[in-house]
């Protein structure tokens, strides 16, 4: 079973309808034992870090928290690839997973902020998330905080500077587009989500 | 690199998709899901459905168009006309929209864009202002805002108000000049200019298309960061696949291959 935690925030019609395009039968929940018995987690995400708070507050976090280090593949959307890292200074008082360490912050000046569009895609070799996925591909962003470029980076866009477009450390990834709004790549990479093995 | 966005616009009424020429004369040109799930396939980066005669009794009506025709598309889908309250947005929403744009209501009560915004995220909040230029050339400061589908004066200034919609936490700006709209001659693109050098969230051009140079002037001289058109598209002029085929060429960003 696939859970799409509902924090709350924002809409969470097209990414369910994505997830359906892409051969799921994906499950909308704020309860933190349909959470625990998901073989596959997915957070999705837009507006404010400050909503991550309610993961922690319904015992949300602590499901995620148990069934991640148990290996379940967890796929963060948007704000939900920010909430793996440390925090964002957006609401620096809500702390995330912390499966990154690094923060996240607002970008330069310079720019005009939020970055929304369609933006390309520098695609590191030996992304599970992005096989088959031609480097270059465009993805639609809508965000105003950004992670910054880290290790298990796997996907580096660039505006003005550039920062994680997608992450993935084993069974944790995120990315900091919509594939729900993102046209054929976008549900390509659901599909390669799907298709790991569940824990 | 961040590319220029090409937004296919559907305008409809009562279900159907029509094109006026300035706001009259409409013309029957397809059904809604079909030609949005037409012009994503042929590559818009982004589809727009404005309701433009937005009745009560045709808000039923609306939801179902925009419930089918999210239903096939995964691309940014935005849904506009006679959305008045925060429940209206939300019930756009939950038939699929990512956006709404509202014109009117938010220069009844500018309340409702931070409103929208607190629920659904100010990405999700298009503001869209109807522009008409002052005559004998006044400078283009002096551009007014209208309501109504363009048939009432506001005393507005629209750069004015670009500010405030901004402030109050609107995502986007959807600036339709009514004096190019339906036209085929081209964009404003000094009032786009003149917008988009006032606002730091991304402005959305729209009115007057006619070919694809129109819209490279646009985005270099009117510094738009995303252009939207209809009648271009849905008579055949052009697809967006060659539009932005020969934007390339011009040396603009594009989202190609799409």
């Amino acid at each position: 079973m696939i859970a799409v935690v509902d924090y709350k925030a924002g809409n969470l019609t097209s990414v369910m309808k994505a997830l359906r395009a892409a051969g799921a039968d994906p499950v909308l929940s704020d309860d933190p034992d349909v959470v625990r018995r998901a073989g596959k987690i997915i957070l999705p995400g837009v507006g404010h870090f400050a909503a991550t708070q309610f993961l922690e507050d319904h015992g949300l976090k602590a499901a995620i928290q148990e069934r991640v280090a148990a290996g379940v593949p967890f796929l963060g959307i948007c704000v939900g690839l920010q909430w793996l890292f440390a925090g964002s200074t957006e609401a620096p008082e809500c702390a995330g997973l912390a499966a990154f360490p690094e923060m996240c912050e607002r970008f330069a000046p310079g720019k005009k902020v939020p970055h929304v569009g369609w933006n390309s895609l520098a695609i590191r070799e030996n992304s599970r998330l992005f096989a088959g996925i031609p480097d270059g591909s465009f993805a639609y962003f809508t965000h105003s905080w950004r992670a910054p470029v880290v290790q298990d980076t796997v996907a580096v866009t660039e505006y003005g500077e550039p920062f994680t477009a997608a992450i993935e450390r084993g069974n944790v990834m995120g990315v900091q587009f919509h594939p729900e709004k993102s046209a054929e790549t976008g549900l390509h990479l659901l599909r390669n989500f799907l298709e790991l093995p569940a824990c | 690199m961040l590319t220029r966005r090409i937004i296919a616009c559907l305008d409809v009424n009562a279900g159907r998709v029509v094109k006026g020429v300035q706001f009259v004369d409409l013309v029957d040109a397809g059904d809604p899901s079909e030609l949005a799930a037409r012009h994503a396939a042929a590559g818009a980066d982004e589809i727009v459905l404005l309701d433009i005669t937005a009745t009560h009794e045709n808000r039923g009506t609306l939801i179902d168009t925009v419930r089918r025709t999210a239903l096939r598309l995964f691309v940014p889908f935005t849904v506009g006309g006679g959305i008045r309250t925060a429940e209206d947005a939300a019930a756009v929403f939950d038939a699929g929209a990512d956006k709404v744009s509202i014109n009117s209501a938010a220069l009844a009560r500018p309340e409702l864009i931070g409103e929208i915004g607190a629920k659904f995220g100010a990405q999700a909040v298009i503001v869209a202002i109807d522009a008409r230029r002052a005559k004998d050339g006044a400078p283009v400061e002096h551009a007014e805002v209208y309501v109504a589908g363009g048939r009432k004066p506001t005393g507005r200034r629209v750069v004015e108000w670009a500010r405030e919609a901004e402030q109050r936490g609107a995502g986007e700006i959807l600036l339709t000049s009514m004096d190019s709209d339906g036209t085929r001659a081209g964009f404003d693109c000094e009032l786009t200019a003149a917008v988009s050098a006032a606002v730091q969230i991304p402005v959305i051009a729209s009115g007057g298309a006619g070919n694809a140079h129109h819209f490279t002037q646009v985005f270099r001289e009117g510094q738009a960061d995303a252009a939207l058109a209809a009648s271009i598209f849905h008579f055949g002029i052009a697809d967006v696949r060659a539009l932005k085929e020969e934007l390339r060429r011009d040396g603009i960003p594009v989202r190609l291959p799409c």
